[in-house]
């Protein structure tokens, strides 16, 4: 269960997304939409804690959230298992078997990550997340460089986490085959400037 | 009784200063060409140093406030940490150049003042040696501020290095006392003036003193000022692009 | 823990890791330094405990900006910062990492250098205990100037800057300790000074560097 309410955030200190509120339930998968530059990486980055909120509050079990960029922290010198290994360390979770099972990675675990295509680099990142362990998935544009069929393995993973009871807050704006999931627009949300007028000056300073 | 932190507040500082300022300025201009006619042409000359040793009216008042502006820096620094005032580390910031010129000037008049006196422009004493490491904080901290875009972010690191800056000052202090020691057994140069200094000397370098704090503070309000001005003007384009 | 220290060496270790690479500026000023100098065994058993010194501190700092830079360029270290591990102990990791495969390093190669340059035999105890003492003050000192410089493009200039000052104290006393030992004085008070920085550093740095590395990656 994720519950976000009147969120509030800012990059650069700009203000750029207000009163964000939703509720992600669990077994579902919220997307967020939105042009870029709207805030979406933002949105993702305060609800997993990387930077402050401006106002509002994000409630969350703890230590549920599991946040994946679009960079995914795969080190090309050491092989499939070993960095998946090395994840679940940090997590204090065992369970690589079942994330190379699932992610299709059984063939390849003892190459080295660098010689992997970009697809079956995003599996790794994928099965990454799924060794977190962890049941609330923040993921920005998690299929970036992907094939069609890539895709629809994304969706199935994802899927399958959801039916599991788990749940995923994903930013994107292409098609990820997940008809069942919610979309929220994030336009609506976008910050007002502060006003000139009144007390004017220390409010424009931000 | 209005409180002290409302001069945190960039729009009632800007207004504070606004009439401030030309009175400090003033105040600083008069009260340091007075200290330092009165130094050069109004003192006796030393028997011993002859009349080289006026520039002590330079270079005392601008080693103290090479020191006293980093101890600025660190309390301005520590306020915008625990309370986030913008206006403290922007004035952080724009007491860093005054305080590396200050140091700057010491060093130069130092050198000029050693010439005659040891017959070298430099000697690595404890002293000499600390204001160049303090130089070096100096220089750091402001490449720090040039290289970062956010100001917030520039405000966060620069004020931690600012602290750890501060103890590892500190430390390098001791260090060049140290090890100056190891290598002369004792025997070092001292710049501090005289054993005991005559009131006609006296008079006029405190006159110097106070009148470079002002300087000092005529500048940062300046300083504080443009900053303040600079990152209104940052937050103006941004809304022009944001809108 | 020991996952991320055995991942950061074996990354370090394997190709284009950059291990050695500090190693061999070392050698190389070794070398150089004679170079300029000139041959003559007083002149260079004189400067010997501060050039080793000095080129033990420029060959940390040279591998320094790689401690955060690749992690940060793939995200890992977005990953690490809302993975269930303390910044404060990442960081301290990453340092003992760096530390582990540099400055232990410099330690050992140092007797070479040292011969290269006609260190005083009673010297040779006194320039392992100081590098032993003062190389991991080096690493937390530079972690730290490299949290603070791992958003930045082109760092490594002004990382240097910010962290070579820092090493001033860390300095000052190590090399003090290995010429004091090479005139057989008495070394008690600048070893004991390093081993103070060395221990106030690694207790107290890492805060400031998770503190910075936070800051950084907001």
């Amino acid at each position: 269960m994720l519950t976000v309410r009147g969120l509030a955030c800012a990059r650069g200190g700009l203000p750029l997304l207000e009163g964000v509120s939703f509720a992600l339930e669990t077994g579902r998968a919220l997307v967020l939409r939105g042009p870029n530059g709207c805030g979406k990486t933002t949105l993702l980055r305060t609800v997993a804690g990387l930077q402050p909120a401006l106002a509002g509050e994000i409630s969350a079990a703890p230590d549920s959230i599991a946040y994946a960029a679009h960079a995914d922290g795969i080190k090309g010198t050491l092989s499939v298992r070993e960095n998946l290994a090395f994840w679940a360390a940090i997590y204090g979770t065992r369970g690589i078997e079942m994330a190379l099972e699932q992610m299709n990675l059984r063939a390849l675990e003892d190459r080295a990550a660098q010689n992997l295509s970009a697809g079956q680099k995003r599996r790794l990142g994928l099965a990454r997340l799924i060794v977190t362990g962890r049941p609330v998935w923040v993921l920005d544009e998690p299929t970036v460089s992907l094939d069609v069929a890539s895709v629809a393995l994304f969706g199935a993973v994802v899927r399958a986490h959801l039916e599991k009871g788990g749940m995923a807050l994903i930013a994107t704006h292409i098609d990820l085959g997940l008809p069942e999931a919610e979309v929220l627009d994030l336009s609506p949300y976008k910050a007002r400037l502060p006003d000139l007028g009144a007390g004017g000056f220390d409010e424009a300073f931000l | 009784m209005a409180s002290f932190w409302e001069y945190a507040n960039p729009l009632k500082f800007m207004r504070t200063s606004d009439w401030l300022l030309p009175i400090v300025a003033v105040a600083a201009v008069v009260v340091t060409t007075t200290g330092l006619i009165w130094g050069f042409f109004f003192t006796p000359d030393d028997f011993r140093q002859g009349s080289t040793v006026k520039i002590v009216f330079l270079h005392v008042p601008a080693a103290m406030m090479a020191i006293n502006i980093w101890v600025m820096m660190l309390v301005a620094s520590l306020v915008w940490l625990i309370r986030r005032h913008h206006v403290s580390a922007l004035a952080a910031k724009a007491a860093a150049p005054i305080g590396l010129v200050m140091t700057l000037i010491g060093l130069i008049t130092g050198a000029v003042w050693g010439q005659p006196m040891w017959g070298t422009w430099w000697a690595w004493d404890p002293r000499l040696t600390s204001f160049l490491i303090l130089f070096l904080f100096y220089l750091g901290y402001i490449a720090l501020w040039a290289a970062i875009d956010d100001p917030d972010t520039g405000a966060d690191l620069t004020a931690v290095l600012c602290l750890v800056g501060s103890v590892f000052a500190v430390l390098s202090r001791y260090a060049a006392i140290f090890w100056n020691q190891g290598l002369h057994q004792g025997a070092s140069l001292s710049v501090a003036p005289g054993t005991r200094m005559d009131w006609a000397y006296k008079a006029p370098l405190y006159t110097c003193m106070v009148g470079f704090g002002l300087v000092f503070v005529a500048l940062l309000l300046a300083g504080t000022r443009t900053e303040i001005r600079a990152r209104r003007m940052k937050a103006l384009v941004a809304r022009e692009r944001m809108a | 823990m020991i996952a991320l220290l055995t991942r950061d060496l074996r990354l370090a270790l394997r190709a284009g890791g950059g291990f050695g690479l500090g190693l061999a500026f070392f050698l190389i000023l070794a070398v150089l330094v004679p170079l300029g100098v000139g041959p003559e065994p007083a002149t260079l058993a004189l400067i010997a405990p501060g050039i080793l010194w000095v080129g033990a501190l420029l060959a940390c700092l040279l591998s320094l900006d790689r401690i955060f830079a690749l992690d940060f360029e793939d995200g890992s270290l977005d990953l690490l910062a809302t993975a269930p591990v303390p910044l404060e102990a990442v960081v301290t990791i990453k340092a003992l990492a760096h530390w582990l495969t540099t400055g232990l390093p410099l330690v050992l190669i140092s007797p070479v250098l040292g011969l290269l340059l006609f260190l005083p035999a009673e010297a040779y105890l006194w320039l392992i205990l100081s590098l032993l003492l003062g190389t991991p003050a080096l690493s937390v000192i530079g972690t730290f100037g490299a949290a603070l410089t791992v958003g930045l493009k082109r760092g490594g200039l002004l990382m240097s800057l910010l962290v070579l000052p820092l090493y001033i104290p860390t300095l000052v006393f190590g090399a003090e300790v290995v010429s004091r030992g090479a005139q057989g004085l008495a070394v008690n008070t600048p070893l004991a000074l390093l081993a103070g920085i060395t221990a106030g550093a690694v207790a107290l740095l890492p805060f400031a560097s998770a503190h910075v590395l936070r800051i950084n990656l907001r």
